[in-house]
């Protein structure tokens, strides 16, 4: 339908879609891999992936589709991500141990080049952007 | 895998990249070339994992199989997913969506030569 078509976000924000949406995938897949082979060695790092990974898709998607509702979702999104970095980078760097194996957010991103850091900052002046141009 | 041909992919992703940041910086949005130039990263890609999938079964996966096999389908979708979404847009951001596409594919292939080489199973 042409009405969704030109509800598809476009300009900058295309690029940052694709940029979130290589990460849903990285993460995805490793969550995949981690809990379909080695879930008992480290539960709470693997759900921790899981759960980033989701993130990732539901921020990807919302971002994508730039209506209203998504808008939230995306805002809902990324402060969460902007959140699980930090978190779980600051716990990682502080006391590795309780997370044994790394996840997408562990040392704020540095195994993914620091971009899980930089990503949700970007998503969330994107968002701000598109609030304001809409009003 | 075959080395040579690792070397030849991430050499064409990695020139392609470049090719679709001419276009970013130029203000372009990707136009047909652009089709045929991932056309021609995409079969080198194909090649590689063709020859990979027949190897595991000949000598046997490595050790971090799925993790591998992982890798390999993503490879293999990376840059038809990028074209697609990068199409729609008319701007050099569309552009932009191919650099990134490009750009993650070295990374893949990296990753994907250090499980081969590590564990010949």
């Amino acid at each position: 339908m042409s009405e969704q078509a030109a509800h598809r976000t476009s300009g900058p924000g295309r690029l940052l879609v694709a940029v979130y949406a290589v990460f849903a995938l990285a993460a995805s897949a490793r969550a995949g891999v981690q809990i379909a082979t080695k879930f008992d060695e480290a539960p709470l790092a693997y759900l921790l992936s899981a759960f980033a990974a989701v993130v990732y898709i539901v921020a990807t998607v919302a971002l994508a589709r730039d209506d209203a509702t998504s808008l939230r979702v995306a805002l809902v999104a990324c402060s969460v991500e902007l959140v699980g970095v930090l978190v779980v980078g600051t716990v990682t760097v502080v006391d590795p141990g309780d997370f044994p194996d790394d996840t997408v957010w562990s040392m704020y991103g540095r195994g993914y080049g620091f971009v899980p850091l930089v990503l949700p900052v970007l998503g969330l002046w994107w968002l701000r952007r598109r609030w304001r141009a809409n009003r | 895998m075959i080395t040579v041909l690792n070397y030849a992919v991430i050499v064409a992703s990695l020139a392609y990249a470049a090719w679709a940041l001419v276009a970013v910086v130029t203000g372009r949005p990707p136009r047909e070339p652009y089709v045929i130039g991932a056309g021609v990263v995409e079969i080198l890609i194909l090649l590689q994992v063709v020859i990979a999938i027949v190897m595991m079964f000949v000598d046997g996966a490595p050790d971090e199989t799925a993790t591998f096999i992982g890798y390999l389908l993503t490879v293999v979708v990376v840059l038809p997913l990028g074209l697609f979404w990068a199409l729609a847009e008319k701007t050099r951001w569309g552009s932009a969506v191919l650099v990134v596409a490009a750009l993650v594919i070295p990374v893949l292939v990296v990753r994907l030569d250090q499980i081969w080489s590590a564990g010949a199973a």
